[in-house]
């Protein structure tokens, strides 16, 4: 099985994945939700038969000067749900809005979630938790150059698993975008949980890829550097298939199908984050070893039709 | 082989020791042994409640000991409110997180924030009021002290002796201001002159205070003088003599003599009674306590059939090893809910999240050895050398990958500690500890079980208990 000779193709189908969602964002930014954007955020459930329309609740935040909220609803648990986003509300107006819903439509109403956030702390934390993962990356590189002194351009192999860890963070991010023209996801703090978790997996299933071929390196030396990843890639597949696809997978597609609506969302992002992460080991991290050793962007353009044929 | 019961006798006790602290039917033992209540600590995401996320307006900086100040305060007031568990944290330069946990009234806590926190020093003449008690007086926030409002100091009743009120607003008597927290230019604690005095509390007025302060304690030595905070008495000490020069101190006698702790208290009273800085408030998050548990018990239930899924696959695919993973995979979940109950870690959905990631490369770090004993059988090996060697060949994979994990999820937790972000924190330490701990398992149960596995499947079809 050569995987490596294919490697071109696999690139273009994660440049494929990657470019729509960056054109989405390109074009409308990032989904962003009021975690990182500022704004505020309430859930109400109401009694069925009590439930006012979208419009109605509209009408109330118009009353207290709101004029930018967007109401979505759903069913839960024999309740009707309505999501109220709208710009920050004072503790005065949130007051005023329930009370005005709860003597209006449902006297009972249950406030399940109120946040709000201002625009400066959304800020600062979205710029830190950049520069953490910078760091992180820094930190993981120095460690797998250490890790791997033993062979060969042991540098190389740090500086591979972050640009495999790079394309998991674009295809969460594309995938965030997606989701939210199709299904009105935003970008919360949850998502940056999830985006996280995809970093934390990332780097570790690239170094259990990477370790055959520092175990396989010094024994076959004399076959060409491309056909010993290929055959690292090889023996190291069937523990990526399992480790992923039937443990990891399972777990989160359990969670998905039954962990309620709070962690939906998550988990689908999870679910094919961690996926990108074991496909990024075998399709793009091993891959981007062999270009550098053949040093292949010297003929890129000068060749682009060999390459393709 | 020595070797081999040694990891036995300490996997037997390491299982005791979690089943103590895990299960709660064996309550009474638990706190026995670790002389303190050991129970979950779940986060606002799962229990309900409100978090609220303070800052000082733009353009303010202040240091890291004012913020503590600032949140030492806003907690003693909370907890004055009789909120339970009410938190106050200085998180990152900026910011103070504060968690009331199952709190249902927001307004209260607002207005607990938004209090000013007015410090006045009170003419009580020689009334002695209890600390706690409310009173009135003649400053109103915002105002000025007003001399033409007439002092009616009360009569007392009786002379040489102070008078103790009763703890509860003392009705219509208005008592006067001679100047508040704001006439402070400085405070310190000054140690005792002669060992059998207390700590004093000294303090400096500003120039424009002099006066009016000077002119008050001349004509009153002898009487009582309030310390006021919010229109509560906070301590009500005695003039001893005229306080002309501007600079004055404040110290109990004999038995009322002030340990250094009661004087820096008070210290953090007359100068911070007023919050050191204005907050506002910069964020916050309100969970109604249904969608909490709601969530809680669901993840739960999803993960029960997840794992019972990935069990049913290990021993499909593994046969005998499989069954070693399971049992390794419990104890992981042992030892680190274990942890997460003794440091203790506050469960929140983010820490979830890690906890599952960390279940992964536990898991994986069993099929990789699982991996290279198949690889090592189908070479021919014997079944000992095949369990030593795949062992031996999955061990730098196993350890080299947990360890970035670890070296990740440390600087996402101090990232996370450092600027505030609580739910990077949270993650990254079940994170960190999950993958810890999966190192311990991989690296003592599930090699220990193989092994004692070993002998009584020597013989065995390889097929049938290796799915080779």
């Amino acid at each position: 099985m050569n995987i490596l000779g294919k490697r071109y193709l696999f690139f273009l189908f994660s440049l494929l994945l990657i470019i729509p969602g960056l054109i989405i964002i390109a074009l409308g930014g990032l989904p962003l939700s009021i975690d990182f954007k500022g704004g505020s955020l309430v859930e109400l459930g109401f009694a069925m038969d009590k439930a006012p329309q979208s419009s109605e609740i509209l009408v109330i935040y118009n009353d207290n000067n709101i004029i930018d909220a967007q109401v979505q609803n759903s069913v839960d648990n024999e309740s009707a749900l309505a999501v109220i986003k709208s710009s920050s509300l004072s503790q005065d107006q949130y007051n005023s809005i329930i009370g005005a819903l709860r003597s209006t439509y449902d006297a009972n109403l249950v406030e399940r979630r109120f946040d709000t956030v201002g625009p400066s702390i959304s800020q600062s934390v979205t710029s830190r938790a950049l520069m953490a993962v910078g760091i992180a990356a820094i930190a993981v590189i120095i460690y797998i150059t250490f890790a791997f002194r033993g062979i060969a351009h042991a540098f190389r192999y740090g500086v591979c698993a972050i640009i495999a860890m790079l394309h998991d963070i674009l295809i969460v991010i594309s995938l965030g975008a997606i989701g939210s023209k199709l299904f009105g996801w935003q970008m919360d703090s949850l998502y940056l949980t999830a985006l996280l978790t995809v970093i934390g997996f990332s780097t570790q299933d690239k170094i259990v890829v990477f370790d055959r071929i520092r175990e396989n390196e010094p024994i076959l030396r004399k076959i060409p550097f491309e056909k010993l990843v290929n055959h690292s890639i090889i023996q190291s597949l069937q523990r990526s298939i399992n480790t992923q696809l039937m443990t990891v997978e399972f777990l989160l597609l359990a969670l998905a199908l039954f962990g309620g609506d709070t962690l939906r969302e998550m988990c689908i992002i999870l679910l094919i984050g961690l996926l990108s992460g074991t496909y990024s080991s075998i399709f793009i991290a091993a891959p981007i070893l062999v270009v550098w050793e053949n040093k292949e962007w010297k003929t890129w353009f000068r060749k682009t039709k060999a390459i393709q044929a | 082989m020595k070797n081999k019961l040694l990891r036995v006798l300490l996997i037997l006790a390491i299982l005791l020791v979690v089943i103590i602290v895990d299960f709660p039917i064996l309550k009474d033992l638990k706190s026995n042994v670790f002389k303190k209540e050991v129970s979950a600590v779940l986060g606002l995401d799962l229990r309900g409640g409100m978090q609220v996320v303070l800052q000082a307006p733009e353009g303010y900086s202040i240091d890291q000991e004012t913020l503590q100040v600032a949140a030492t305060i806003l907690e003693n007031r909370s907890n004055a409110l009789g909120v339970s568990e009410v938190v106050f944290q200085v998180a990152g330069d900026n910011y103070i997180v504060g968690e009331f946990p199952g709190l249902e009234n927001i307004s209260e806590v607002i207005g607990v924030i938004k209090q000013t926190g007015m410090l006045e020093f009170v003419d009580v003449g020689d009334n002695f009021l209890a600390p706690g008690t409310e009173i009135r007086t003649d400053y109103q926030i915002g105002g000025q002290v007003t001399p033409e409002v007439v002092t009616p100091t009360p009569a007392p009743l009786n002379v040489g002796q102070p008078e103790i009120a009763s703890p509860q607003p003392t009705g219509s008597t208005v008592y006067h201001t001679v100047i508040t927290g704001a006439d402070l230019a400085s405070v310190v604690v000054t140690p005792p002159q002669n060992p059998a005095d207390g700590y004093a509390v000294a303090f400096t007025l500003k120039p424009e205070a002099k006066d009016t302060f000077g002119a008050f304690t001349k004509a009153n030595v002898g009487k009582l003088l309030a310390i006021v905070l919010d229109k509560k008495i906070v301590s009500t000490p005695v003039i001893h003599q005229a306080i002309e020069t501007g600079e004055g101190s404040i110290s109990g006698q004999g038995e009322n003599a002030y340990t250094f702790d009661e004087a820096n208290n008070l210290r953090i009273t007359l100068f911070y009674g007023t919050l050191p800085v204005a907050l506002e408030i910069a964020e916050s998050r309100v969970v109604g306590p249904t969608l909490g548990q709601a969530s809680l018990q669901k993840s739960l239930f999803a993960a029960a059939i997840g794992f019972a899924i990935v069990s049913l696959f290990m021993l499909i695919y593994y046969r005998a090893p499989g069954f070693v993973a399971i049992l390794s995979i419990l104890f992981f979940g042992l030892i680190t809910f274990a942890l997460y109950l003794l440091i203790p870690v506050t469960l929140t959905l983010p820490g979830i999240a890690g906890f599952l990631l960390s279940v992964g490369s536990a898991l994986d770090a069993n099929i990789l050895q699982f991996e290279r004993i198949k690889e090592e059988l189908r070479k021919g090996r014997t079944l000992f050398q095949a369990v030593d060697l795949g062992w031996r060949r999955a061990w730098p994979s196993i350890r080299d990958s947990n360890l970035a994990t670890i070296i990740t999820s440390s600087i996402l937790f101090w990232f996370g500690s450092t600027f505030g972000a609580t739910i990077v924190k949270g993650f990254a330490l079940t994170l960190a500890l999950g993958v810890a701990v999966s190192l311990f398992t991989a690296l003592f149960v599930t090699r220990t079980l193989l092994n004692l596995g070993v002998k009584s499947l020597e013989k065995a079809d390889k097929k049938r208990w290796f799915g080779i």
